[in-house]
């Protein structure tokens, strides 16, 4: 039985918590990592991860791309959409067509 | 010859011809699964961008409401409100197939509640803010677990469908070539050798000859 996860600042993503989701309240970067590292290990099978928080996890946030289980996803904090699950989304399709349509 | 060096013979012309023939049998299957793929993928990518911009501004709704719900109850009630989840998620993950790639398909369930009924506070403290926010989060739940889905059968097919395109262009433009250049050259070479050996035999035969009948 898997679960969800949704990491991110307080104010971003406390309503998660209200619909049953587990939501891991991060600060600093450093504490995402581990909290994102530590999440992967267990039964998480999406973890909803706010745009703030995912540029200096950029790295990880790959490494997991090509599993199938867990799936990262990218949601806009309270501050608005950043537009980087557009750009992931682009970079996608640069991947599969091997070359920059748009 | 690219390298190595092949044996100019009967038997490894005819490997060389089996090979090709499964080359570029092998070629044209994986053209047409990536094509397919292709296909697949370009409507997981638009309908992506569909919930992805529904998933957006749902969460804007909802965290501009629960602003507003901050606002007006202070944070610690807020916090105090929300602290206690009555429901929980459970996630089934099941597998689908697409063109022999593994995309997760997610189901879930909520436990404990009986599920209408998401709001897990009294109604004494909070405010009727916070009521609208929890309602377009939980509307806004449903995308996300599909655009969860979606997304990452993109990612999926995007690394899958880069694997197949690198083997078609390796077959196409590596390997093809290079067996097609192999079995021209093996049988240049072969034909040289068979002509060669009439020519020594007519001269063998023109020397034989010219000994029997002593032609000056």
């Amino acid at each position: 039985m898997y679960k969800i996860a949704v990491i991110g600042d307080r104010d971003s993503v406390l309503g998660f918590k209200a619909l049953g989701l587990d939501v891991f309240f991060v600060e600093t970067d450093d504490a995402a990592r581990a909290t994102l590292h530590r999440l992967v290990q267990e039964d998480y099978a999406i973890i909803y991860l706010t745009e703030q928080l995912s540029t200096p996890l950029r790295a990880e946030i790959a490494k997991y791309k090509d599993f199938a289980v867990p799936a990262i996803i990218l949601i806009p904090g309270k501050t608005g959409s950043l537009g980087l699950a557009e750009a992931a989304l682009q970079s996608a399709v640069e991947r599969a067509v091997g070359a920059d349509i748009s | 010859m690219a390298g190595k060096t092949i044996n100019p013979t009967r038997m490894e012309l005819t490997r060389l011809k089996g090979r090709l023939k499964t080359a570029v049998r092998g070629h044209k299957l994986l053209k047409d699964k990536r094509d397919e793929m292709m296909k697949q993928f370009l409507d997981i990518v638009r309908r992506n961008r569909i919930l992805r911009k529904k998933v957006e501004e749902g969460l804007q709704r909802a965290n501009g409401a629960i602003a507003v719900a901050s606002a007006v109850m202070g944070p610690e009630i807020l916090e105090q409100a929300l602290l206690y989840p009555k429901a929980g998620v459970e996630l089934d993950v099941s597998f689908r197939n697409i063109m022999s790639v593994n995309v997760p398909s997610y189901d879930f369930r909520t436990t404990g509640g009986d599920g209408s009924e998401i709001y897990p506070y009294g109604f004494a403290q909070t405010s009727g803010e916070l009521d609208a926010a929890l309602e377009a989060l939980n509307s806004v739940f449903r995308d996300m677990l599909e655009l969860a889905e979606v997304e990452k059968s993109m990612q999926l097919l995007a690394q899958e469908i880069e694997k197949t395109r690198r083997r078609v262009n390796a077959l196409e433009y590596v390997m093809i070539p290079e067996t097609q250049r192999n079995i021209r050259y093996i049988s240049m070479k072969l034909d040289e050798n068979e002509r060669g050996n009439t020519t020594r035999l007519m001269k063998v035969k023109d020397m034989v000859l010219q000994d029997a009948h002593n032609f000056k």
